[in-house]
């Protein structure tokens, strides 16, 4: 993504409470570290949803393509014994 | 004025400044730059009418005779507000909103600091809440004045032209009224000489930041204390007020 009148574009992960994994909400533009972290507090916090709050320029995420499903994810299909199902999980725990 | 007088004019002060500036600021909703910038103006201009609204019924109470909060704001004239100079000049561009709005922040910053050891404890308790939201705001508009003043020869240019322009307010946001002695003295309000060299202090490291020089013509206007105002408060008043005074009976 190229700088356009708007200033770089930026991805927001907003951390709901301490200790929970941060999680991608939206997008900002920017020129700046500073206005993309206060751009993301304007814009993505209004209603209490965060404590933390991570910005990183879109440009620097690495992504697959679309046309990477197939070798990229269809090999997983039938591995079934990958998945914890074959065991108990004790009660009382969280986020697993 | 007795102490209880007094007192309700130093609340309403407070209040009429936030109002005020809350106002301008929401002049450019929906005119923002760009979207992110007109969220955050907006944001800003809800602290400060959320800060008025409380103080306004802080003010109601003291004054103990059966006005609202919305009589305060709505069914006062021009000579009877008292917000600094500052927060009712005019948006014009976006470099003066930012300039008015940074000198305003600075000065409520270090004013919040010390109203949360006021013995008014209603005020000391809005000081404490207030003072988070001010504190957002000053870095908000600091790096701002930063960004404008570090950046093209047009952002410095018009920048510089603000600064200019809006300095000669700057004395008014100190000014204080001759019955404030007796409530400084009582612990409730602040004497506004023991912040001026913080605020010179946060002012002077951001005008260097922003390559901002002092202007030359350092004449200050005067007045706010006696409700004496410049020509754009009876305007933004007019639009404020024109609803509630149409319909006084609006609810919402």
């Amino acid at each position: 993504m190229t700088k356009d009148s708007q200033g770089f574009l930026w991805e927001v992960f907003i951390q709901s409470k301490p200790g929970q994994p941060h999680r991608h909400c939206g997008s900002v533009h920017a020129h700046d570290k500073e206005m993309a972290l206060q751009n993301a507090r304007d814009v993505y916090t209004r209603r209490n949803e965060g404590t933390n709050i991570w910005v990183v320029r879109s440009e620097y995420i690495v992504s697959s393509s679309p046309e990477d499903i197939g070798p990229f994810f269809e090999p997983a299909n039938d591995k079934i014994y990958r998945h914890p199902t074959f065991y108990s999980v004790p009660e009382g725990v969280t986020h697993m | 004025m007795n102490q209880n007088e007094a007192h309700f004019n130093y609340i309403l002060r407070l209040a009429d400044t936030n109002l005020v500036l809350g106002h301008r600021l929401s002049e450019w909703s929906g005119h923002g730059p760009y979207l992110e910038e007109d969220i955050a103006m907006t944001n800003i201009a809800l602290d400060m009418i959320g800060q008025a609204n409380s103080l306004l019924q802080h003010a109601a109470k003291l004054e103990g005779k059966g006005r609202t909060e919305d009589d305060l704001a709505y069914m006062r004239n021009e000579r009877e507000f008292y917000n600094t100079l500052l927060s009712e000049q005019k948006n014009i561009d976006f470099a003066f909103t930012i300039v008015r709005q940074f000198l305003s922040d600075a000065f409520d910053f270090h004013l919040y600091k010390k109203l949360e050891s006021s013995k008014d404890e209603t005020l000391a308790a809005l000081a404490v809440k207030g003072g988070k939201e001010v504190t957002y705001h000053l870095r908000h508009t600091a790096a701002w004045m930063e960004r404008l003043g570090d950046g093209t020869e047009e952002s410095h240019a018009r920048l510089q032209k603000a600064w200019n322009e809006l300095w000669a307010y700057t004395a008014d946001l100190f000014a204080m009224n001759t019955s404030d002695r007796e409530l400084v003295k009582a612990g409730i309000a602040v004497d506004n000489e023991t912040i001026k060299s913080a605020w010179l202090k946060t002012v002077e490291e951001v005008m260097k930041k922003a390559h901002l020089t002092m202007p030359a013509n350092t004449w200050q206007h005067s007045g706010s204390r006696e409700g004496k105002h410049t020509e754009h408060l009876g305007f933004l008043l007019a639009e404020m007020q024109y609803l509630h005074r149409t319909y006084p009976q609006a609810q919402w």
